[in-house]
C-alpha cells in the first residue's frame, strides 16, 4: 500500500514536471498571459483610474469583486477562529 | 496607562517607543496605497502587528483594554460592510457593482479621480477587516481561546 502511494505521488509529480516543458518561458512577452489583458492594465491604468500604482488598480478596481471575496474569506477565518476557540472561563 | 508592571525594561520600553510610529506608518501605507507599494492588506497587517507586539511585550489584558473584543468584532465586520456598501452605492447611483467611476456624480470630480477615491475607500475597508482579524486570530490562538496570559 505504501509503495502504491509512493508510486502515485511520484507519477503525478513526474507528470506535472513533464507538463512544465510546454509552459512559456519566464517573463516571455509573447506568452498568452502577457498579450491578453496585461497591456491594457499597463497602458491604461493611469488614464482610467488616476492611480499610478498598477498593482493597486488591478487589485481594487479592475478586479475589485475578487478582492471583496478575499476580504470575506479573511473575515470568515476570524469568525471561525472565534467560534471554534473562544470560551469564557 | 499600561497595567502590566515592568518585567523587562528593555523590551517594554522599546515596544512603547515602537508602537506609535508603527501605527502611523500603517495608516500611511493604507492611505498612500495608490502611489507606492502598499494598500489595505499590508497596512492592516502592520496595524494588527502593532497590537500583537503590545500583547507580547505587555499582556493580553493591556491589548483588550485598548481594543475590546466587542469593538474588534465590530471592526471585523465594518470593513466588509464598507467594501460591500461602496459597491451598493455604485448600484444605487446606476452603475455596475463596484464600478467606482459613477462617484463623479456624487463628488463632482472627473471619472479617473472618482475611481481613485473609490479605491481608497475600499482600501480603508480592507484595512479595518485585516487589522481586526489579525488581532482576533492572534489572541485566540495564543491563549487557546481564554484571552488570558499564560504567565501572570
Amino acid at each position: 500500500m505504501k509503495f502504491l502511494a509512493f508510486f502515485i505521488v511520484a507519477f503525478t509529480g513526474a507528470l506535472l514536471i513533464y507538463s512544465t516543458l510546454d509552459m512559456p518561458d519566464w517573463g516571455d512577452p509573447h506568452s498568452p498571459a502577457s498579450i491578453h489583458v496585461s497591456p491594457r492594465y499597463i497602458e491604461k491604468t493611469l488614464e482610467e483610474t488616476a492611480t499610478p500604482n498598477m498593482v493597486t488598480s488591478v487589485l481594487a478596481d479592475y478586479r475589485g469583486y475578487d478582492t471583496l471575496g478575499e476580504t470575506t474569506v479573511i473575515f470568515t477565518a476570524a469568525i471561525c477562529c472565534i467560534l471554534l476557540l473562544r470560551r469564557v472561563v | 496607562m499600561l497595567i502590566t508592571l515592568f518585567e523587562d525594561v528593555i523590551i517594554q520600553t522599546t515596544c512603547r517607543l515602537l508602537v506609535p510610529p508603527m501605527q502611523l506608518f500603517a495608516l500611511y501605507v493604507i492611505a498612500h496605497g495608490h502611489h507606492s507599494p502598499g494598500g489595505g492588506f499590508q497596512g492592516g497587517v502592520i496595524l494588527g502587528a502593532s497590537f500583537v507586539l503590545l500583547s507580547v511585550a505587555y499582556s493580553i489584558d493591556d491589548v483588550k483594554r485598548r481594543m475590546s473584543e466587542r469593538l474588534n468584532v465590530i471592526f471585523c465586520s465594518l470593513g466588509v460592510i464598507i467594501f460591500g456598501g461602496i459597491g451598493v452605492v455604485c448600484l444605487i447611483l446606476g452603475a455596475n457593482y463596484l464600478d467606482y467611476g459613477i462617484f463623479h456624480k456624487l463628488l463632482s470630480v472627473d471619472i479617473p479621480l472618482a475611481r481613485a477615491l473609490g479605491i481608497l475607500g475600499v482600501e480603508i475597508g480592507i484595512g479595518f477587516t485585516v487589522m481586526a482579524v489579525m488581532i482576533s486570530i492572534f489572541l485566540n490562538l495564543a491563549s487557546g481561546g481564554k484571552h488570558e496570559d499564560a504567565v501572570k
